[in-house]
């Protein structure tokens, strides 16, 4: 009886304090979403001043918006792209062959990964500035592309670990060549890898701050407008625009949710 | 025993040259080169215009041993430490509760942790200065049951610093952390409770070293970001909390004496490669930083 009430006990307490954790995690969200139904029109927008739809409306007639979010995404959809597809051959390569160099690309790879993402930033500015590139959407997309590549070959090369080298013989031996047992044989074998690598690349993509600070130029991504504003006071319309891409991501996670499921168990 | 297949007996070159090739490339422009311009940028001088000039000199690294910068370094690493220790002591056990609970919803537990990710971490850290600002959420509620007669400064120290990196920051230790603590085999805590061990020591003999591995990737993925998180501090700390990230920031926007930043940016990379050495040391595998 005693150890019953005793297990009782423990996971009540268990369950309060990830109940506190999450709601640690969710409380600016919780603010978020509010403040985008906040009738308020003063500065800086925090007072309650009843329940509106008025910002999401507005939302579409603020142009610089919308603009900084059509940047946000075109900049996160070439970076995916041009990642992925330079991630994912160089993934295979440095798993099948071996030549001189490995070691270096290796050790270039963690840099992104560990080093703060400040360092990055200025060293790209730093880039930028000397080659008189100038700053705009394609320094975006190539700043992008550069801390995205280690994590799509990171997660091809998990994937890769228990790849059966034979398969791909057994195919050449039966004559196809190298592409077509590349587009038939490694590519769907690879594929879960792959898509785990280029969700994580645009995800870091849309939500990064600190490289796309340094980087930018005329063209302005959705972070870098919320910082312009923050000074100010963020209005509702950005909460309102955050909200639906909340919104739009939880979607994305739902839909995605078995594979991230099929993810979770093959860890053990 | 691996039979030789007629088609490796084709040169490698080529094939090893178009996969790798990209990417090597791609790594030598915008990694390498870049770092090498910061390394050299460190050592130039400025002219009387404000523009930097190759001209070697050692000052700007000089000037790194001012006293009020060492204050911002020591503030920095007091914030990085506070904020790693944080988050394992709030990471450890909630990744155990939701990585072995029996919950059919198991895996909804997980994905709540990285939702919050999803939206922008900017305007997330803004979401908390909403709540706690004189005007904000916490204030009201304080006034509405009479706690507090007037508005508290909440805002603007070393807590809310610390406050908003372990926000930003949690997750990155709860998923290195969740990964080990998912692996640990049931069947070894079944055998320490049959051979009589209590609770505590099964923890500390059995659990804790195996799950290490997540505690020491979890530590590298936050101490080291903590350093450069300028955006942080601006805006939860209001400039009573800078870390490294500000004083590199200044220098290349409003302060404009970029050699002096990439002197800065350099103990930055230099710190990095101590911690991650020191990781490696303690058997940690690099690929467990990349979540």
């Amino acid at each position: 009886m005693n150890r019953k009430i005793k297990a009782i006990v423990k996971k009540t307490a268990g369950i309060l304090f990830c109940s506190f954790v999450y709601l640690f995690l969710f409380l600016p969200i919780i603010v978020i979403v509010t403040g985008s139904f906040n009738a308020t029109t003063t500065k800086p927008y925090i007072t309650w001043k009843g329940f509106t739809f008025d910002w999401y409306i507005k939302l579409f007639d603020n142009t610089a918006l919308l603009s900084s979010f059509g940047a946000t995404i075109t900049i996160a959809l070439i970076s995916t792209l041009l990642s992925t597809a330079i991630g994912t051959v160089a993934a295979v390569g440095m798993y099948k062959y071996k030549f001189r160099g490995k070691g270096l690309i290796d050790g270039l790879l963690y840099i992104p990964v560990v080093i703060p993402e400040i360092v990055l930033g200025i060293s790209l500015l730093t880039l930028f500035s000397n080659t008189h590139i100038p700053r705009d959407m394609l320094t975006l997309i190539l700043s992008h592309t550069t801390f995205a590549i280690p994590y799509v070959i990171f997660n091809v090369r998990a994937r890769l670990s228990g790849y059966d080298n034979s398969i791909e013989e057994a195919s050449m031996d039966l004559g196809a060549n190298r592409l077509l047992t590349l587009k038939n044989i490694t590519l769907p074998v690879l594929a879960p890898g792959i898509a785990g690598g280029a969700l994580l690349a645009f995800t870091l993509s849309i939500d990064d701050v600190i490289v796309s600070y340094f980087t930018n130029g005329q063209v302005k991504t959705f972070p870098l407008k919320v910082m312009e504003s923050i000074k100010s006071g963020v209005a509702p319309d950005v909460n309102a625009l955050s909200t639906l891409i909340l919104a739009g991501t939880v979607i994305l996670v739902v839909f995605t949710q078995s594979d991230i499921l099929k993810k979770i168990k093959r860890r053990k | 025993m691996k039979k030789i297949s007629k088609h490796t007996f084709r040169s490698n070159t080529l094939p090893a040259m178009t996969t790798v090739g990209p990417v090597s490339l791609w790594l030598l422009f915008f990694v390498a080169i870049p770092l090498l311009y910061v390394l050299v940028m460190s050592f130039c001088s400025l002219d009387e215009s404000y523009n930097v000039v190759f001209k070697f000199t050692a000052e700007n690294y000089a000037r790194l041993m001012d006293p009020n910068y060492i204050q911002i370094y020591t503030t920095s690493i007091l914030v990085a430490f506070f904020t790693t220790v944080l988050c394992i002591i709030i990471g450890y056990p909630f990744s155990f509760l939701i990585a072995r609970t029996k919950w059919k919803h198991k895996a909804l537990l997980y994905m709540m942790v990285i939702i919050p990710f999803w939206t922008n971490s900017l305007i997330r850290i803004y979401g908390w200065r909403t709540f706690l600002g004189t005007g904000g959420w916490l204030n009201h509620m304080l006034l509405m049951l009479h706690i507090t007669s007037e508005p508290v400064e909440f805002l603007f120290n070393k807590g809310t610093t610390v406050l908003g990196m372990v926000y930003c920051l949690f997750p990155f230790m709860v998923l290195p952390l969740y990964t080990a603590i998912e692996k640990l085999d049931s069947t070894l805590l079944e055998a320490s409770s049959d051979l009589g061990a209590k609770g505590s020591v099964t923890f500390r003999k059995i659990i804790l070293p195996l799950t290490m591995s997540g505690v020491f990737s979890g530590s590298i993925m936050v101490f080291i970001p903590c350093l450069g998180y300028f955006f942080v501090s601006d805006i939860l700390g209001g400039g009573n909390s800078d870390v490294i990230g500000n004083l590199i920031e200044r220098q290349f926007q409003s302060g404009n004496n970029w050699p002096l930043g990439a002197a800065l940016s350099i103990i930055l990379i230099l710190i990095t490669l101590l911690l991650v050495k020191i990781y490696q040391k303690l058997g940690g595998d690099m690929d467990s930083l990349g979540v």
